[in-house]
């Protein structure tokens, strides 16, 4: 059994510590909002917080993250308040969605390193998550706005 | 700690190779008359220009090649695969050169290589050089890379003697002969490698001539 524990619940995991962290979470935790699009770090797609930094879950294996805090989209904030979340929504960004929620995770990051963020600095971020509905435009608007929000402005 | 050890150590690493950085040709020509290891004007004994120049050429070599180099470049990119391209996903160094925001180095690069051909390879401490000490390999000539990597300055405070056991025993370095699936190895074996290190400190720590 490994100790998990993640959107700061804890879980005691029956699985093998070389499992990928994104198969605990989607097929063992049934946390599905994190997406499987590589498997080979390359997309993105399978981004959560360790202890607070992006990960690729599909080549994080269980045993990096044993006892470790670990966060997936769903654990963000508990009633989609995040200025991610609602700058995301105010700006429509998804095509499909499969992508958005390793940007959101990787966005994330970006916010709480750098509060407000140049163009320049979203793609340093950014780059390494891939969306193959070209959603880029908007993930950048989204992520400014999101910036004014985090700190009281525009609502 | 453990993070401050394992910049200290890459840094360290880094600067070995690296004492060109701003003095080259000057310093380079001035330090070259002479062995290193001595005192002005007196060879070590056992010294012997042209032994130690060679081995400096062998460990050249394995410094140049991909699974070295690729985390020594020149810009403020990691390089990658055997014709050392820019990495993919606009990976940057950051200050510390461990990454920035979401693309940091340990976000995909685990503790150990991941199985597979084109799967992220992997160690403790992978990382590149900091920003403050960048310890360039790639477009250095013997002559650059041998002066950097003598210059405490340049090479995060080692001496020849931790030069030495850096490049025989540093877990990062040895990684370069175990670099996981589809990746080639540098030229020469591991205890080649710091044999011929430690024979161009022993002779005198000469620098190449070009
Ligand atoms: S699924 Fe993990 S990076 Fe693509
Ligand atoms: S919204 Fe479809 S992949 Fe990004």
């Amino acid at each position: 059994m490994v100790k998990l524990t993640v959107n700061q619940k804890e879980y005691q995991v029956d699985a093998s510590p070389d499992m990928p962290l994104l198969w605990v979470l989607r097929d063992v935790l049934g946390l599905t909002g994190t997406k499987f699009g590589c498997g080979m770090a390359l997309c993105g797609a399978c981004t959560v917080h360790l202890n607070g930094e992006a990960v690729r879950s599909c080549v994080t294996l269980l045993e990096r993250a044993a006892g470790q805090q670990i966060t997936t989209i769903e654990g963000l904030s508990a009633d989609n308040s995040h200025p991610l979340q609602k700058a995301w929504i105010q700006a429509d960004v998804p095509q499909c969605g499969y992508c958005q929620s390793g940007q959101i995770m990787s966005a994330a990051v970006l916010l709480r390193e750098n509060p407000h963020p140049t163009d320049k600095d979203i793609d340093d971020a950014m780059t390494g998550n891939i969306c193959r509905c070209g959603t880029y435009p908007r993930i950048r608007k989204a992520i400014h706005l999101a910036a004014q929000l985090q700190e009281g402005g525009a609502q | 700690m453990k993070k401050v050890i394992y910049t200290l150590m890459t840094t360290i690493f880094l600067g070995m190779v690296f004492m060109s950085f701003h003095k080259e040709p000057a310093s380079a020509s001035a330090v070259s008359t002479k062995p290193a290891t001595t005192s002005p004007g007196l060879p070590a004994p056992g010294a012997d220009k042209a032994a130690s120049q060679k081995a400096f050429l062998a460990v050249y070599k394995v410094l140049m090649s991909p699974r070295c180099m690729n985390c020594h470049p020149s810009g403020d990119a990691p390089l990658q695969g055997d014709d050392s391209h820019p990495h993919a996903q606009n990976v940057q160094r950051g200050a510390e050169g461990k990454g920035v925001y979401a693309l940091k180095c340990t976000n995909c690069h685990q503790p150990q290589n991941t199985p597979g051909e084109n799967m992220p390879p992997g160690n403790p401490k992978w990382s590149l050089p900091p920003a403050d000490m960048k310890m360039v390999f790639q477009g250095r000539t013997p002559r650059q890379l041998a002066a950097q990597l003598l210059d405490p300055k340049l090479n995060g405070g080692r001496t020849k003697q931790q030069l030495i056991d850096h490049v025989t025993s540093d877990t990062l370095v040895l990684w370069g002969w175990h670099p996981g699936d589809g990746r080639t190895t540098p030229p020469l074996n591991h205890a080649e490698f710091a044999r011929q290190f430690k024979r161009w400190i022993d002779k005198g720590a000469y620098l190449p001539d070009k």
